[in-house]
């Protein structure tokens, strides 16, 4: 197990150098004077001169195997550009964009694996019964929904029609308060900076705001993590060990939830480790449907603007999570199924 | 994505059940006169043949585009004809009978023609991925040793990338060099899509090499390619292209997605997801204007489902387990 975690551990900074020059060599279809763009602020050349400054100062003439220890040496910095969409640093926007993105994909994700598996285990207790074909369609017709459409027909229903939930973050009464100094932004969290400042009515008002994309989030997820369950479950329930707990007397409450469940939970647990991670990269539809400034968000209306830079930025920053993710879901895995880690 | 002592376990698996449902497969197509028994079984199970019946319908409706909806212009067919140029959608009536977006592009016209963008994106970006993934894929597993290990590696920073991110930056950076959202979005697609063929073909390809058969070709001295197309290949193929073509769906919702966003079909172009982007600057008025989101929606909604029920159904019809609890 440990030789498992070092050779992946020694695997990780290739697949990094890997996706940093697949960043790069996508820079690269943009001409020059565009890249040197990218490096000022404000993202406009004024003068030719101030054009051949930058081209000296980043090396853009030089060989391209030099710019690319030079980006990626800028890079690891933390120096990723200009972005234009954002009107600041693109670390600078990441990192002011991420606590939106974290704040929804927590209050979507307990929901999606609640629900997912409860489902699941229905469906597959329910084997070929009405219960187990309502649970596929129900999860079919949510894997088959484009986000974006099921996006705005909640907000056609419940925002244009009967205005319950409203999109955006947060109301302009609560955002005052929110950016006044009295407010203490302590993560950046709109739900649980309120909390900690004692402020229920914008609570209430962050928790309205982050309802619906959270659901549309939710129903496009729980297909995944209910078909998980459910043919994980429908495996576990035909071992012979769930026959024998069942031979032995044991009530069938006993026999699903403290021999079968736990067993039928470990692919759950990958899957719902890649969702986690998935949500966290920023949900680029979700959060532009519903007008959620968040990473997505960001990343969505940089590459409308063309605003190179910034995507590519998030895209590594993106790609980083991904691969550590992988690398920590990997392990994980191992612990919870001694299978694996007796290898 | 790579769980690799669990993906080598369930790969195994994997692949040894696929090679006996093969088996199976080429063993009854012999004895029951060509028609295979997932077929059978598809045909058996009302979830598959609901898809079978959408997708049938769809393609209906692409084919006889040209009558439901006449081109003014038959050279620019897959332009929406707009009457006007006001900015307020107009609800349904007898000349726009799906109503008019912004810009009063007829929706009715941009419907049915998007019918046959959504097949050609679906198809070709098909087609390509999977010829570009599998051919890649067979050809470095076939070869096997450090060739193989260094392409898994490539395949595996492809798969880092979050897909749709990757897809949209470089429809963005590609927009402006071609000057064609259309092809700059399929292109993105492809580069994006074809490495999880790869991997997928690369286990197939691995226990077919090990079969009796391409040992004898080997010891009668067939060239090494020839044993790959003539002998491996055509053993190794057919699931990846199934599993291929089920894809459509969910290309053509990508597709869409990236239209939506403004990174794919140019404005006025008859796709879905550049009809339902006009929603998006009317949000507050959606109760009154909802005949921009509806008719696209469900059009871009039942053709993914229609893909996705049959792509559903096959994939019970070859798991063998599936079968055993379906048979008790």
């Amino acid at each position: 197990m440990t030789r498992y975690i070092i050779r992946r551990l020694l695997v990780l900074p290739i697949v990094l150098v890997g996706l940093s020059m697949m960043i790069f060599g996508m820079l690269q279809l943009l001409d020059p004077a565009e890249r040197a763009a990218l490096y000022v602020p404000g993202g406009v050349l004024r003068t030719q001169s101030a054009l051949q400054d930058i081209i000296r100062t980043y090396g853009l003439n030089k060989p391209i195997y030099v710019q690319y220890i030079n980006w990626l040496d800028r890079t690891l910095h933390g120096n990723l550009g200009w972005s234009v969409t954002a009107q600041q640093p693109v670390l600078s926007a990441i990192l002011s964009f991420f606590p939106a993105t974290l704040e929804l994909a927590l209050w979507s994700f307990v929901p999606i694996i609640f629900g997912g598996v409860f489902l699941g285990i229905q469906a597959a207790i329910h084997h070929d019964q009405w219960q187990d074909h309502l649970a596929r369609v129900f999860s079919i017709v949510g894997y088959s929904f484009p986000t974006f459409v099921f996006g705005l027909l909640m907000l056609m229903i419940f925002y244009a029609a009967l205005q319950w939930f409203p999109p955006g973050r947060l109301s302009n009464w609560a955002t005052a308060i929110v950016f006044s100094p009295e407010f203490h932004r302590y993560t950046g969290m709109n739900t649980v900076d309120a909390l900690l400042n004692g402020r229920f009515d914008i609570f209430a008002d962050a928790l309205r705001h982050i309802f619906l994309p959270a659901l549309t989030l939710a129903y496009v997820q729980w297909a995944l993590i209910l078909r998980v369950m459910r043919s994980s479950m429908l495996d576990v329930i035909s071992q012979d060990y769930i026959r024998t707990a069942r031979s032995k007397g044991l009530p069938e409450r006993h026999v699903l939830n403290r021999h079968a469940r736990p067993n039928a939970m470990i692919p759950v647990a990958t899957a719902g480790g890649l969702l986690l991670v998935g949500l966290l990269n920023g949900a680029v539809i979700t959060e532009t449907v519903f007008n959620y400034h968040g990473m997505g968000w960001f990343v969505g209306n940089a590459a409308l603007h063309l605003d190179a830079i910034s995507v590519l930025g998030a895209t590594l920053f993106d790609g980083m999570l991904i691969v550590i993710a992988n690398l920590v879901v990997d392990i994980m895995y191992a612990y919870l199924d001694p299978r694996i880690r007796l290898q | 994505m790579s769980t690799p002592i669990v993906e080598q376990q369930g790969e195994q698996l994997q692949t040894a059940t696929r090679v006996a449902t093969d088996d199976l497969v080429i063993d009854r197509r012999l004895h029951e006169g060509h028609i295979p028994r997932w077929l059978k079984v598809m045909l058996r199970n009302p979830v598959s043949v609901a898809g079978i019946m959408i997708v049938i319908a769809f393609a209906l409706i692409a084919i006889l585009a040209p009558i439901l909806a006449p081109p003014l212009l038959p050279a620019q067919a897959y332009q929406i004809p707009h009457s006007g140029y006001e900015a307020q959608p107009k609800p349904p009536d007898t000349a726009h009978p799906f109503g008019t977006t912004q810009g009063q592009y007829d929706i009715y016209y941009g419907v049915i023609w998007g019918t046959r963008t959504a097949f050609r994106i679906g198809i070709i970006v098909t087609g390509l991925t999977v010829l570009i993934g599998a051919g890649l894929g067979s050809m470095t597993a076939f070869v096997g040793g450090w060739v193989d290990e260094v392409f898994q590696h490539i395949v595996e920073i492809f798969l880092a990338f979050p897909f749709l991110l990757a897809a949209l930056t470089l429809a963005a950076v590609l927009v402006p060099r071609i000057h064609n959202g259309l092809i700059s979005g399929m292109i993105a697609l492809v580069v994006f899509s074809w490495p999880s063929y790869a991997r997928y073909i690369r286990g197939d390809i691995l226990a077919v090499k090990q079969r009796d058969f391409v040992l004898a070709a080997r010891t009668i001295g067939v060239p090494g390619w020839r044993i790959l197309l003539h002998h491996v290949l055509p053993n190794a193929m057919y699931s990846v292209l199934v599993v291929g073509s089920l894809d459509i769906g969910t290309y053509v919702l990508t597709f869409a997605a990236l239209s939506f966003l403004g990174v794919g079909a140019g404005e006025g172009y008859a796709d879905w997801g550049q009809l339902l982007s006009y929603a998006r600057n009317w949000i507050p008025n959606l109760a009154q204007y909802w005949y921009i989101v509806v008719y696209p929606g469900t059009a871009l909604l039942l053709f993914v489902l229609g893909w996705n029920l049959i792509g559903d159904a096959f994939r019970d019809a070859l798991d063998p387990r599936m079968q055993r609890g379906r048979g008790a």
